[in-house]
C-alpha cells in the first residue's frame, strides 16, 4: 500500500539528511506505529506518505515514495487526498472551515463526492468518533481532545485508504486517548484501512500496532519488526515491557492482560517485600506557600473552574489531572497571575499574583506553558540565557548554569526554533527556575518528549521538590505522575472531585492507574523503578 | 429502495448571501443620506435583526465590536475637522489658537474659529461611514465570511485560497497576540506601552503567519483545488470573465451608491457584470470539480430577506428622485433635524428579517455533551480532602 523506495531527503538549509536510504513498505489493513526520539525524523516520515514532504516544506527528496501506486514525485498532496488522509500533532492548526460539520464534510466537497453519500458518511463519523451533540459547535469552542477526534473524522469522511496520524493521543486525556485507538483499530480490522501512526507514549498504543518502525534518528536505518521483535531490543518501551524485562517473563506481554496472567509470581514476591514508603513529605501543612479561595473562573456562559479550594505546600508535587476541558490549564494560569479570577483569590506567600508587575511575579511564581517554545524569542541559546539573566536582575550566567543543571549539553549557539522538544522544555525551564520562586507550574511537561527526555524532567522536578519548591504539574501523563507526584488533585467540570496522596488516587481509578499498578493490582506499587527496590530489599531479607 | 432525504432538508439558518445582500442594502441606504435620525434609525434596525437572529458562535459577537469601531470614526472625524477643517461660518464655540501658512498652502488651514455648525457636519459625515461599517458588523454577526465563501465559484479557487487564508489571519492575530502577552508575562517583561508592543510584534507576526501556512498545506493535503478537468484555455477564460464581472459589478454597485459619479448610475455596468459572472460560471460549472454538503437552499424567506433590503435602498433612492426634503441635513439654519416619513417607513421595511429569517438553531452550550460519554467521574474519596 506505501513504499518508500531508496528514500533519501534532507532540509534545504541542513547538511545532514534526515531521512537516510529508507526503503520500507507497509501493507493494506496495517496498523504501523513509528517510534523514536524527538527529533528524529518520525514526522518527516509521516508527512512525506502524502507528499507535504517535498512538496511544501521544500527540501531534496531522492527516491520514490508511492501510495496506492501513485508516486509522490507525479502527484502533489491535493491529488493523493482520496487515497490518504494525514492529521498532524496540531489539530487545530489544520481547519479551514469553521463548524464541526462542515469541516468533516470538506474534504468530500473537494473530492466532489456526491451530496448523499456525504451527508450519509458525516452521520457516520459523527457516530463514530462520539461528536453528534457537538456537529453545530463552532470548532473554536471546542476543547483539546473534541479537536483531535474532529481532526480524525475530517479525514475518515474522504474514506481514504491510508490514515496517517501524528501524535493522535498526545493532547488527550486517557480515557479519551483510548476512544479515540479503539476506534482507529475498528477501522483497520473492520475497513482494511491502514493506520501509520507515530506516537510517545507507548503504553497507550503499543498493544494496537501489528508492525513498529523504529526511527532512529541522525539519518541511520530504520528498524523495522513486528511489535514483539521491537520490543525486545527496543530502547524505548513502555513500563509494561520494562516490567517484563525485570521479571524475565517471556514472550514480552504488551497488554496488562497478558501481564497479569504472568504475573501472579511477582504479585507473590512484591506482597512480601516491604510497602513503598509514601513519597512525598507532605511537611508544612498549616503554612501553604499558595492557596486558592474560592476561586471561580468563567469564559462567557462557560464555568472553567467553580469556587475550587487548595493549598499548596513546600516541597509537595502535586498532579493536577482531569479530562480535557475540566478546568487543569485554568487553575495553572490563576496560580500564575495571568488572568484575573472571576470570583475568589489566589495567594501566593500572601500576595495576589494577578496585581504583581511581571519583574516581582517571576521572583514568586514560575509557569511553563504547554508550548514551552512560546517563551523562547532569543536568536541563540546564550542570548536567551543572557537576556533572562539581565532582565529579572540576576547575575549573569545563573541561567546558563541552571540550564546545565536542567540538561547538560545544550549547543549554545542553536536558535531556540532548532532545539529538539526536550531541549526546548529544558530552556525554558531553566530561564523560569532561574530566579527560584518558590512555586512552579508546568502545563502538560511531557507533551511530545520521549521517554530519555522524560526521565530527565522527573529528576529535575525530583530535587526542586527535595529543595522545597512547590511543583504543580497539569498532566495527563499517569506514569509521569506515578514517578514524581506526591499529591494528586483530580478536577471534573471546574470542581475538585479528589484530592489526596498521588498514590491512593491513581491507584483507586481505572483511568489514571499506571500500567504497573494495573499489573500488581491489588498491590500498591505504581512504576518499575518501585518494584526493582522492593525486589533487591526481599532478596536482602530473603 | 432505499431514498436519502434530500440534503437540504433540514435549515441552518438563512443563507448567507441573502444576509449579505440584505446587509449591503441597509449600508448603501446609509450611504445616500446625511439625516442623523435616519442613519440612527437604520442602525437601530441592523442591531436589532442581529439580536434576534443571530447564533451563540463567536463571530456572532463581532457587532460590539463595530460599534466601537464606528465611535472611533465619529471622534477621528470631528477631531480633524476641528484641528485642519475647513472654517465654516456660524455659530462660533471657541477659537483654537491659527498657525499661520504660507500663501501658497491656501484652502489648507490649521486652528482657527470652530463652529457648531462644522463640528455637526463632521460628526454626521462621521456617523454615515459608522453606520455603513455597523451594516457590515451586522453581515458578520449573522454570517461568517466562510459561509459566504463557500458560494464561490469553483473556477476563483486560487483566489479562494488567498482569501480564505487572509479571513484567518485576523483572528490568528487576535489569538497570537493573547498568547504572546502571556508569555511575555511569564518571562517578567512588559506586556503595555511601547516597549511591550515592541518586543511583542515580531513574535506575533512569526505565528500568525507560521499559522497561515500550515493553513495552506493543510488546504492541500484535503484536495484544495484539485485538478480540474475542463481544459486549462476554458479555466482561464471562465477565471477571466468571472473576475472582469464581479470588478465591473463593483463599480456599477458603486454607481447606484453614489449618484453622479457614473453614467446612467451604473445600472449598464451592473447588467453587464451580471452577465460575465453568469458566462464565467456556466463555462466552469458545466463540468465542477466540487460538491456542496447540505447547500444552503435559496427559497422564500431568502426572497423576503432580499427583497426588504431592497425595499430599504429603494426607499432612499426614491425619495432623492421625488425630491423629499430631509434626506441631508442642513446645517443652514442649525436645528434639529425634521424625520421624512417616506425613508424612515422603507427603513423599518429591514425589520422584516428579524421575523422572516428562520430562527437559528442554539448549539448545545459548551459544558454539556463535550466530553466522551460513557465515563463516570472518577468517584474516589481519599483521606485528606481539600484544605482549606
Amino acid at each position: 500500500m506505501i513504499t518508500f523506495s531508496d528514500v533519501t531527503f534532507a532540509y534545504t538549509d541542513e547538511d545532514q539528511p534526515t531521512l537516510r536510504r529508507v526503503n520500507l513498505s507497509i501493507d493494506e489493513g496495517e496498523l504501523c506505529l513509528v517510534i523514536g526520539q524527538t527529533g528524529s525524523g518520525k514526522t518527516t516520515l509521516l508527512r512525506a506518505i502524502n507528499g507535504l514532504v517535498p512538496h511544501f516544506t521544500g527540501g531534496h527528496l531522492s527516491g520514490e515514495v508511492t501510495v496506492a501506486g501513485r508516486s509522490t514525485r507525479e502527484f502533489p498532496p491535493r491529488e493523493l487526498a482520496d487515497v490518504v488522509g494525514v492529521v498532524g500533532q496540531n489539530p487545530a492548526a489544520s481547519f479551514v472551515t469553521d463548524t464541526v460539520e462542515d469541516e468533516l464534510a470538506y474534504t468530500m466537497e473537494n473530492l466532489a463526492i456526491a451530496p448523499t453519500v456525504m451527508r450519509r458518511r458525516v452521520e457516520d463519523a459523527l457516530d463514530l468518533l462520539g461528536l453528534h451533540e457537538l456537529r453545530d459547535r463552532p470548532l473554536s469552542t471546542l476543547s483539546g481532545g473534541q479537536q483531535q477526534r474532529v481532526a480524525i473524522g475530517a479525514v475518515l469522511t474522504a474514506s481514504p485508504r491510508v490514515l496517517v496520524l501524528d501524535e493522535p493521543t498526545s493532547a488527550l486525556d486517557p480515557a479519551a486517548a483510548e476512544e479515540v485507538l479503539s476506534s482507529l483499530t475498528r477501522l483497520v480490522h473492520d475497513v482494511g484501512m491502514t493506520v501509520v501512526l507515530a506516537e510517545h507514549r507507548l503504553e497507550r498504543v503499543i498493544h494496537f500496532a501489528d508492525r513498529v518502525v523504529l526511527v532512529p534518528g541522525r539519518g541511520e536505518h530504520l528498524v523495522v519488526g513486528s511489535t514483539a521483535e521491537i520490543m525486545a531490543t527496543s530502547p524505548v518501551v513502555p513500563p509494561i515491557v520494562e516490567l517484563a524485562r525485570l521479571a524475565e517473563w517471556s514472550p514480552v506481554p504488551l497488554t496488562v492482560r497478558d501481564a497479569r496472567r504472568l504475573a501472579e509470581p511477582l504479585r507473590r514476591r512484591v506482597a512480601t517485600a516491604a510497602r513503598p514508603a509514601p513519597s512525598g513529605r507532605v511537611e508544612h501543612r498549616d503554612r501553604p506557600v499558595a492557596t486558592v479561595e474560592r476561586l471561580s473562573v468563567t469564559y462567557g456562559d462557560v464555568i472553567a473552574l467553580g469556587r475550587v479550594d487548595l493549598a499548596f505546600s513546600p516541597g509537595e508535587v502535586v498532579a493536577v489531572m482531569g479530562r480535557n476541558g475540566s478546568g487543569k490549564s485554568t487553575l495553572l494560569t490563576q496560580l500564575a497571575g495571568v488572568r484575573a479570577p472571576t470570583g475568589g483569590r489566589v495567594r501566593i506567600l500572601d500576595q495576589a499574583p494577578v496585581d504583581l508587575p511581571p519583574r516581582r511575579l517571576i521572583r514568586l511564581v514560575g509557569m511553563v506553558p504547554q508550548d514551552a517554545g512560546v517563551l523562547l524569542y532569543g536568536e541563540s541559546v546564550d542570548d536567551e540565557c543572557s537576556t533572562a539573566d539581565r532582565e529579572t536582575g540576576l547575575v549573569p550566567g545563573t541561567t546558563a548554569a541552571m540550564l546545565d543543571a536542567v540538561l547538560p549539553g545544550v549547543p549554545p549557539d542553536h536558535h531556540p526554533r532548532d532545539l529538539s522538544e526536550g531541549q526546548r522544555l529544558a530552556l525554558a525551564l531553566a530561564i523560569v527556575l532561574a530566579p527560584r520562586p518558590p512555586v512552579v507550574l508546568l502545563d502538560e511537561p511531557t507533551r511530545g518528549l520521549d521517554y530519555p527526555s522524560k526521565e530527565r524532567l522527573v529528576g529535575t522536578l525530583r530535587k526542586l521538590s527535595a529543595d522545597g519548591v512547590c511543583v504543580v504539574l497539569a498532566t495527563h501523563d499517569v506514569e509521569l505522575v506515578a514517578q514524581v507526584a506526591t499529591r494528586a488533585v483530580v478536577l471534573a467540570e471546574g470542581e475538585v472531585v479528589s484530592d489526596g496522596v498521588a498514590r491512593e488516587v491513581v491507584c483507586h481509578s481505572p483511568v489514571f492507574a499506571p500500567q504497573v499498578a494495573k499489573v500488581l493490582s491489588p498491590e500498591p506499587w505504581l512504576t518499575v523503578d518501585e518494584v526493582r527496590t522492593a525486589l533487591a530489599t526481599g532478596a536482602d531479607r530473603g | 429502495m432505499i431514498r436519502h432525504r434530500s440534503p437540504a432538508s433540514t435549515r441552518r439558518g438563512l443563507h448567507p448571501a441573502a444576509w449579505w445582500l440584505w446587509a449591503g442594502s441597509m449600508a448603501g441606504a446609509a450611504s445616500r443620506t446625511t439625516n442623523p435620525l435616519l442613519l440612527a434609525l437604520i442602525a437601530a434596525v441592523a442591531a436589532f435583526v442581529v439580536s434576534a437572529r443571530r447564533t451563540s458562535a463567536p463571530w456572532s459577537r463581532s457587532l460590539v465590536v463595530f460599534f466601537r469601531l464606528g465611535v472611533v470614526v465619529i471622534l477621528v472625524r470631528v477631531v480633524i475637522q476641528i484641528v485642519f477643517g475647513n472654517r465654516l461660518p456660524g455659530h462660533v464655540l471657541f477659537t483654537l489658537p491659527q498657525v499661520p501658512l504660507p500663501s501658497w498652502a491656501a484652502g489648507v488651514s490649521i486652528g482657527g474659529p470652530v463652529t457648531a455648525e462644522a463640528i455637526i457636519q463632521a460628526a454626521v459625515d462621521g456617523l454615515r461611514l459608522a453606520v455603513v461599517l455597523i451594516c457590515f458588523g451586522a453581515a458578520n454577526s449573522l454570517a461568517s465570511p466562510y459561509r459566504l465563501l463557500r458560494c464561490l465559484p469553483a473556477v476563483l479557487y486560487e483566489a479562494g485560497v488567498a482569501v480564505t487564508v487572509s479571513l484567518a489571519f485576523a483572528p490568528e492575530v487576535v489569538m497570537a497576540i493573547a498568547g504572546v502577552r502571556d508569555a511575555r508575562r511569564l518571562r517578567g517583561r512588559p506586556t503595555r506601552g511601547i516597549a511591550g508592543l515592541r518586543g511583542m510584534a515580531i513574535p506575533v507576526l512569526e505565528s500568525a503567519l507560521d499559522r497561515s501556512l500550515q493553513l495552506a498545506s493543510s488546504m492541500d493535503a484535503r484536495g484544495y483545488g484539485r485538478r480540474v478537468t475542463v481544459t486549462r484555455a476554458t479555466r482561464r477564460m471562465a477565471g477571466a470573465s468571472t473576475t472582469t464581472g464581479l470588478l465591473l459589478v463593483v463599480a456599477g454597485v458603486y454607481g447606484v451608491l453614489d449618484s453622479g459619479s457614473l453614467p446612467a448610475g451604473g445600472v449598464p455596468f451592473l447588467a453587464i457584470g451580471a452577465l460575465l459572472v453568469a458566462l464565467g460560471m456556466a463555462a466552469s460549472g458545466r463540468r465542477t470539480n466540487r460538491t456542496r454538503y447540505r447547500p444552503d437552499p435559496w427559497a422564500t424567506p431568502e426572497w423576503i430577506v432580499t427583497a426588504s433590503g431592497a425595499v430599504v435602498v429603494a426607499s432612499l433612492v426614491a425619495a432623492s428622485m421625488l425630491g423629499i426634503h430631509g434626506l441631508q441635513l442642513q446645517v443652514y439654519p442649525l436645528a434639529f433635524p425634521a424625520l421624512p416619513l417616506v425613508p424612515a417607513a422603507g427603513i423599518l421595511v429591514g425589520l422584516v428579517p428579524a421575523v422572516a429569517a428562520p430562527a437559528p438553531r442554539r448549539p448545545i452550550s459548551p459544558r454539556m455533551g463535550g466530553t466522551v460519554p460513557a465515563l463516570p467521574p472518577p468517584a474516589i474519596e481519599v483521606g485528606q480532602g481539600t484544605v482549606a
